[in-house]
C-alpha cells in the first residue's frame, strides 16, 4: 500500500558504491584512504595546537573532543595501534574576538593520520576548523563498539568561497537555540555563510536601537523578537564555527512590518489610481502598504541611520539589501509618484527603482560595506555598481536559472546561485538528489564566466517552517547542497553519494540534530528519541 | 493559580467565527480563535459569558462509576489545562488572580459515566458520545461509557483558554484507532514469544530496534487510557521479506531456469508448514493484542516468484487453478482468514483482497487505499462490507503549502450508493508510511495535518470549507505545541504564544 517508491526489500545496495564507515561529507578534494586501521580512546585523546589563547581554536578543540565520544560504551581496539594525539599547526594564527570569518578566508587544510604521527596543517584558523570536522568524521565504531580510524591523508580546500544557508525569521520566529543548532549542523557540512533574512512584511523581530518602535510595533509579540544579547550570541557562535553572518534587511519591497511604526516610510498605494484614494489595496495587483516611498528624503535619512546600526552590529563586510519583487503596480497607482517622476524626468518605473537602488547603494558604500542583492533589479534593467554580488533565485520552465546566471555574469557581476535550492519547496521522496545534481557551471562553457560564480546558498523560507520542523526539513537535504559547493565538480554520482550521505545523516542524529531519513533503514544502535543517544 | 476562562457552553448548536484572510501577496499572520474545539462537536452552543477557572479552586469530580481510565484522564487533563508542556503557564506564577466584577468561578466539573468502566478496552462499537454542559457550578459531563467521557474531557480542556492576551496527539484529535503497521519487507521489530527468531534475525537490530512484549503492553495500555484501540497489522503474503530470515521455508523460493536463484517471494501458500506456523503465530497475536480486530494486509502480492517456482506450478495444476495466480492468493487468504476466525477474531484487510475476489467473512473491514476511491467504496459497500478510507490521506506524500485543505475536503461518504451503503463506511485512517519518516520528523509531519482528517471523521459532513475552519485549526496547532508536541505550521506565516522548545 505504498503509493510510491516501495523499495520492496531489505536496504538495496545494488546501485552505487557503498561507502565504508568513517566516510566524510562533504567529500574532500584529495582523500587517500587506506585499509590500515588504528584506534583511539576519545576520553584520553588529546588535540593540541600552536594557537594557544585563540578562542576559535580552543572552543573548536573542546567541541570536537566531545563529538569524538560516539558512544559512552565505546572502547579502544586492543589489536590495533592506538593514536593518542592530533597536533595542529596553523601557519598564520590571526585570531581574536574581533577577527571574523570573511569572504576571502583560506579554508584549506591537510590532515595526515598514521601510527607515527597525526597532524593537521592549515594556513588559517578557519582551515583548522574544517580539518577538525573532517577528522571527527573519520572516526567510527565497529559493531562491537570498538573505535576505529583508518590511516588517511587528506588535502582539502573548497571549490567555492561562498557556501551559504538562508533562514527567514520574519514569517515564523526562530529561537536562538534553534539558530545555534542550525549553526552547529552547518559547520558539520562546512557551510560558511548564514544569510539571515531577519525581517519581512510579516514581522520585524530585529531589536533596533535607533528605531525601537520598528521592533516594538513590528514584531509579532514581545516574545517573538531578538534581544541585543541574542544577536551578539548568534554572531559569536557563528564566528566560533567559522561561519559568516550576513544580515538581510530587504527593501524597498517586503516592508509592510516597517510601516506599522513608520507609516510615512511607505508608499501609499491607491485603490484604483486617482479615484481610489491612498492606502487602499487593489488586489491582486498590490496591497496597501507594501513598499518604501522612493520620493521622500525621509526614507533615505531613515535608511542611512538604520544601516549604520546594521553595519555596526554585523561585522561581516557584506550586507544583503534584498531588492527583490518590487511591485511597480503600487507606484503606478499613486498619482504623487507620477508627478514626482515628471519632475525627475523619469518615463519608466525601472528608473524609479534605479533611483532608489542607487541611493541605498551609495548609503551602504559610504559606510564601507559591500552588498548582495537578489537578481530582480538587474532583470528590470537597473544598473548597480560593478562590485555587486548578485543572488540568482529565479528559474522556471520559461527561463531557466542558467539563462539568468548567464545574463548576470555576462554583465560582469559576481553571482551566487540559489534557484534550484529552495528547501522549503518540499515534495515526496529523495529530492536531495535533484539538489545534488545541480551544477553551478552548467550555464556556460566560458571559463571566464565560471570565475564570476562565487558559490551558492540553500534557502528555507518560513511560510510553513518554524522551530517544530526546521531542523528535520533542513538536514540532510541541505547537506546535498553543501557537498556541491565544497567538493570537486567531478564528485557527482548520487548513487555513490547516498550511502555516504546516509552515514552523515546518522552522524547528525547522533550529534543531536533530528536529521530525517533518506533511505529505508536505521542508524545503528541509536535513533532519534532513543534514550541512549549519548549527546544532547 | 492560572488565570483561565471558559466560555459558558451549552452543547447544542455549532457557532463558528468566520475570519477570512485577505489575499495579500505576503499573507498576513493566520488568525486564531480562542477556546474553540477541534474537531467540531456535532452540536455546539456557546454564550458570550465567561467563567474563571483556577488551578487552586478547580477539580474534576467523578459520579458513582469511576475507574483507572477516568482517574488518569482527570490528572492528564488537569495538566493540559493548567500547565504548558512540562512547565507552568506564565500566569501560573501570579499570586492573586484578578476576577472581573461579577464573573462566576467554575470550581467543579462533575463527570457521570452510566456504565461500568473497570478493565475495559476500547472496541470497534464503543459509544463515544457525551453531553457537556458548562453552566456555572451546575457544570456536568455525562456519557454512557468512559470512552465518551474521555472525548468530553478533551473538549472541555479545549474550551479553556488563557485570558491575558492571545490567547499525545491522537487523543487531542479524538482519533480512536492506532493502526500499527509493525512489520514489513524491511524489518521485523515485533518480538514474538512463540517465534523469537523472527525478530532475532528479521529486525534491523535484535537488541535496539525491536518492540519487546513489555514495550507492546505499554503502548496498548497508554492507548487504552486514552480510549484508543491498537490494531496491529501483520501484512502477508506479500511484504514479508523480513519474516523469512527467522522462519526458514516460510517464503517462496524464486527460480531462474528451473533452479532456485537465492531470492524469495511472498509466503509459500502451498506447504502445510506455512499454516501450522500461522496458527501458532496468530494465536499469540490474539492473546497479546486485546482488540477484536487484526489487520492482515493482503496488499501488493507479486506473482512473478510464484510463477517461477515449479512446486507451485504443480500445486496449481493439482488444484485446477488454471494458471490463475489470484486463485492461489485467494487460497492463502482463505486459509489465513479461517485461522483468524477460529480464534473468534475479526479482521481488516487492504482492498486488494476483495478486489481479487477472495471470499471473506461478512464482518471483514476493508481498507480502501488506491485511487478511484469512490468507485471502490461503492463496490465494497455494495458487497455488504464495512469499509474505511485511506486513499486521499497518505500523509507521507508531502507537498508544499496548506495541503491539509485537500485532506479536509475529502469525504468518505461521497460516492454513488444507497444510505445503507454509506452507513457501511465506518471511518478512515490517515497513513504515514515510513520510507522517509522516523522519529526525527514523524510528529511535525503528522500534526496538525492529521487533525484535518480527525475532524472529517468526527464532525458533521456539513463542515466542509477549510477556509472557515482555519482559525480554529490555528488555535488547535498552538494548543498541541503548548502540550509539548512539535506540530508544524500549515497556514502560512504566524505565531503561537508559546512556541515549541525542543529542550522542554
Amino acid at each position: 500500500m505504498k503509493a510510491k517508491s516501495c523499495r520492496g526489500g531489505p536496504v538495496m545496495k545494488s546501485n552505487g558504491f557503498v561507502a565504508a564507515p568513517g566516510a566524510p561529507w562533504p567529500m574532500p578534494g584529495h582523500w587517500q584512504n587506506s585499509t590500515d586501521l588504528m584506534t583511539l580512546d576519545p576520553h584520553t585523546f588529546d588535540i593540541v595546537s600552536n594557537a594557544n589563547g585563540c578562542d576559535v581554536i580552543e572552543n573548536g578543540i573542546l567541541r570536537y573532543k566531545r563529538l569524538l565520544v560516539l558512544d559512552p560504551d565505546g572502547v579502544i581496539d586492543p589489536d590495533l595501534t592506538t593514536i593518542s594525539r592530533l597536533a595542529m599547526t596553523i601557519e598564520n594564527v590571526t585570531c581574536g574576538h574581533d577577527y571574523y570569518p570573511h569572504g576571502d578566508m583560506d579554508e584549506s587544510y591537510t590532515l595526515t593520520l598514521s601510527p607515527d604521527s597525526c597532524t593537521l596543517h592549515s594556513n588559517t584558523i578557519w582551515g583548522a576548523l574544517k580539518g577538525l570536522e573532517t577528522f571527527s568524521q573519520l572516526l567510527y565504531l565497529t559493531d562491537d563498539k570498538k573505535y576505529h580510524i583508518n590511516q588517511t591523508i587528506i588535502d582539502d580546500s573548497p571549490r567555492f568561497s561562498h557556501r551559504g544557508l538562508m533562514i527567514d525569521t520574519a514569517r515564523h520566529f526562530l529561537s536562538v537555540d534553534v539558530i545555534i543548532s542550525i549553526l552547529d549542523a552547518m559547520s558539520w557540512d562546512k557551510f560558511n555563510v548564514l544569510h539571515w533574512h531577519v525581517v519581512d512584511d510579516q514581522s520585524f523581530p530585529y531589536p533596533s536601537r535607533t528605531y525601537p518602535n520598528l521592533t516594538y510595533k513590528g514584531a509579532y509579540t514581545p516574545y517573538h523578537q531578538y534581544s541585543r544579547d541574542n544577536v551578539s550570541t548568534i554572531i559569536n557562535e557563528a564566528r566560533l564555527r567559522g561561519i559568516r553572518v550576513i544580515p538581510e534587511f530587504d527593501t524597498p519591497g517586503h516592508t509592510w512590518s516597517w510601516g506599522l511604526a513608520y507609516p510615512e516610510l511607505i508608499t501609499p498605494c491607491w485603490g484604483e489610481g486617482d479615484e481610489g484614494g491612498p492606502n487602499k489595496p487593489n488586489y491582486p495587483l498590490h496591497g496597501e502598504r507594501e513598499i518604501l516611498n522612493p520620493m521622500n528624503e525621509f526614507t533615505y535619512q531613515f535608511l542611512d541611520r538604520l544601516y549604520q546600526e546594521i553595519v555596526d552590529d554585523f561585522p561581516d563586510q557584506f550586507v544583503h539589501l534584498g531588492m527583490d519583487e518590487v511591485y511597480y503596480a503600487c507606484w503606478m497607482s499613486n498619482p504623487n509618484i507620477s508627478d514626482w517622476m515628471k519632475t525627475m524626468n523619469f518615463t519608466e518605473y525601472y528608473q524609479v527603482e534605479q533611483y532608489y537602488s542607487q541611493r541605498l547603494v551609495d548609503i551602504v558604500n559610504n559606510k564601507g560595506s559591500y552588498y548582495i542583492i537578489w537578481q530582480d533589479p538587474i532583470g528590470n534593467g537597473v544598473q548597480v555598481n560593478e562590485n555587486t554580488l548578485v543572488q540568482i533565485w529565479k528559474g522556471d520552465d520559461e527561463q531557466s536559472w542558467q539563462q539568468y546566471m548567464s545574463e548576470v555574469t555576462s554583465l560582469g557581476y559576481d553571482a551566487i546561485l540559489s534557484s534550484p535550492w529552495y528547501l522549503n519547496l518540499i515534495s515526496y521522496g529523495e529530492d536531495w538528489k535533484t539538489y545534488y545534481l545541480e551544477e553551478p557551471y552548467s550555464f556556460t562553457n566560458d571559463t571566464k564566466l565560471w570565475s564570476k560564480v562565487k558559490g551558492g546558498e540553500a534557502c528555507i523560507w518560513a511560510e510553513y517552517v518554524d522551530g517544530t520542523n526546521i531542523l528535520s526539513r533542513l538536514w540532510p537535504r541541505a547537506s546535498a547542497v553543501a557537498e556541491r559547493l565544497w567538493s570537486n565538480q567531478t564528485v557527482n554520482n548520487v548513487n555513490d553519494a547516498q550511502y555516504r550521505l546516509d552515514q552523515h545523516r546518522c552522524r547528525m542524529v547522533r550529534r543531536g540534530i533530528p536529521a530525517q531519513p533518506i533511505l529505508n533503514g536505521y542508524c545503528g544502535d541509536y535513533e532519534w528519541t532513543h534514550q541512549m543517544a549519548p549527546l544532547n | 493559580m492560572a488565570l483561565v476562562s471558559v466560555p459558558c457552553v451549552l452543547l447544542l448548536l455549532a457557532g463558528v467565527v468566520i475570519n477570512e484572510c485577505v489575499a495579500l501577496k505576503s499573507t498576513p499572520p493566520a488568525a486564531k480563535t480562542k477556546g474553540q474545539p477541534w474537531p467540531m462537536p456535532s452540536v455546539y452552543t456557546t454564550t458570550g459569558d465567561t467563567m474563571l477557572v483556577t488551578s487552586s479552586a478547580f477539580k474534576f469530580a467523578a459520579g458513582d462509576k469511576t475507574c483507572d481510565i477516568l482517574q488518569d484522564a482527570f490528572d492528564r487533563y488537569f495538566g493540559y489545562i493548567f500547565y504548558s508542556g512540562r512547565r507552568h503557564l506564565k500566569s501560573d506564577s501570579l499570586r492573586f488572580v484578578a476576577r472581573k466584577a461579577g464573573q462566576p468561578m467554575l470550581t467543579t466539573l462533575r463527570v457521570d459515566v452510566t456504565t461500568e468502566c473497570d478493565r475495559l478496552y476500547p472496541s470497534i462499537d464503543m459509544d463515544e458520545s457525551y453531553d457537556l454542559k458548562v453552566l456555572g457550578d451546575q457544570s456536568t459531563l455525562t456519557a454512557v461509557s468512559v470512552w465518551g467521557a474521555l472525548r468530553g474531557l478533551e473538549t472541555f480542556s479545549q474550551l479553556v483558554y488563557e485570558d491575558s492576551d492571545d490567547q499525545e496527539a491522537m487523543a487531542f484529535n479524538k482519533m480512536n484507532v492506532f493502526h500499527w503497521h509493525i512489520v514489513d519487507d524491511q524489518s521485523f521489530p515485533y518480538q514474538s514469544l512463540t517465534y523469537p527468531e523472527l525478530s532475532n534475525k528479521g529486525a534491523y537490530d535484535p537488541y535496539t530496534h525491536i518492540y519487546s512484549p513489555g514495550d507492546v503492553r505499554e503502548i496498548i495500555e497508554f492507548a487504552r487510557k486514552r480510549g484508543i484501540r491498537v490494531v496491529p497489522e501483520f501484512d502477508s503474503p506479500g511484504h514479508t521479506q523480513s519474516w523469512g530470515n527467522g522462519q526458514p521455508n516460510l517464503l517462496t523460493k524464486c527460480y531462474t531456469d528451473q533452479t532456485p536463484n537465492g531470492k524469495f517471494g511472498p509466503i509459500d501458500p502451498t506447504v502445510s508448514t506455512t499454516y501450522s506456523f500461522l496458527k501458532g503465530f496468530i494465536r499469540e497475536l490474539t492473546e497479546v493484542f486485546p482488540d477484536k480486530y487484526l489487520h492482515l494486509g493482503g496488499d501488493e502480492v507479486s506473482f512473478s516468484c510464484w510463477k517461477s517456482n515449479p512446486n507451485i506450478t504443480t500445486f496449481m495444476e493439482l488444484h485446477q487453478f488454471d494458471k490463475n495466480y489470484a486463485k492461489l492468493e485467494e487460497y492463502y487468504m482463505q486459509n489465513l482468514l479461517n485461522i483468524v476466525s477460529s480464534y473468534n477474531n475479526g479482521y481488516v484487510v487492504w482492498q486488494e483482497v476483495v478486489d481479487n475476489g477472495v471470499k471473506v467473512a461478512q464482518d471483514t473491514v476493508v481498507q480502501v487505499w488506491k485511487g478511484h476511491q469512490e468507485a471502490e467504496l461503492a463496490k465494497v459497500t455494495q458487497a455488504g462490507f464495512r469499509s474505511i478510507l485511506s486513499s486521499c490521506w497518505y500523509l507521507n506524500d508531502i507537498s508544499f503549502g496548506a495541503d491539509w485543505r485537500k485532506y479536509y475536503t475529502c469525504d468518505p461518504q461521497h460516492f454513488n450508493g444507497s444510505l445503507a451503503q454509506k452507513n457501511l463506511v465506518i471511518g478512515g485512517e490517515f497513513c504515514m508510511w515510513g520510507e522517509f519518516v522516523d522519529g526525527t520528523n514523524v510528529i511535525p509531519r503528522s500534526w496538525p495535518r492529521g487533525s484535518a482528517i480527525a475532524e472529517r471523521l468526527w464532525s458533521s459532513a456539513d463542515l466542509r470549507d477549510p477556509h472557515i475552519v482555519t482559525p480554529r485549526l490555528e488555535e488547535h496547532r498552538c494548543r498541541m505545541i503548548r502540550r509539548g508536541l512539535n506540530a508544524e505550521p500549515v497556514n502560512g506565516p504566524g505565531v503561537c504564544k508559546y512556541e515549541y522548545h525542543p529542550g522542554l
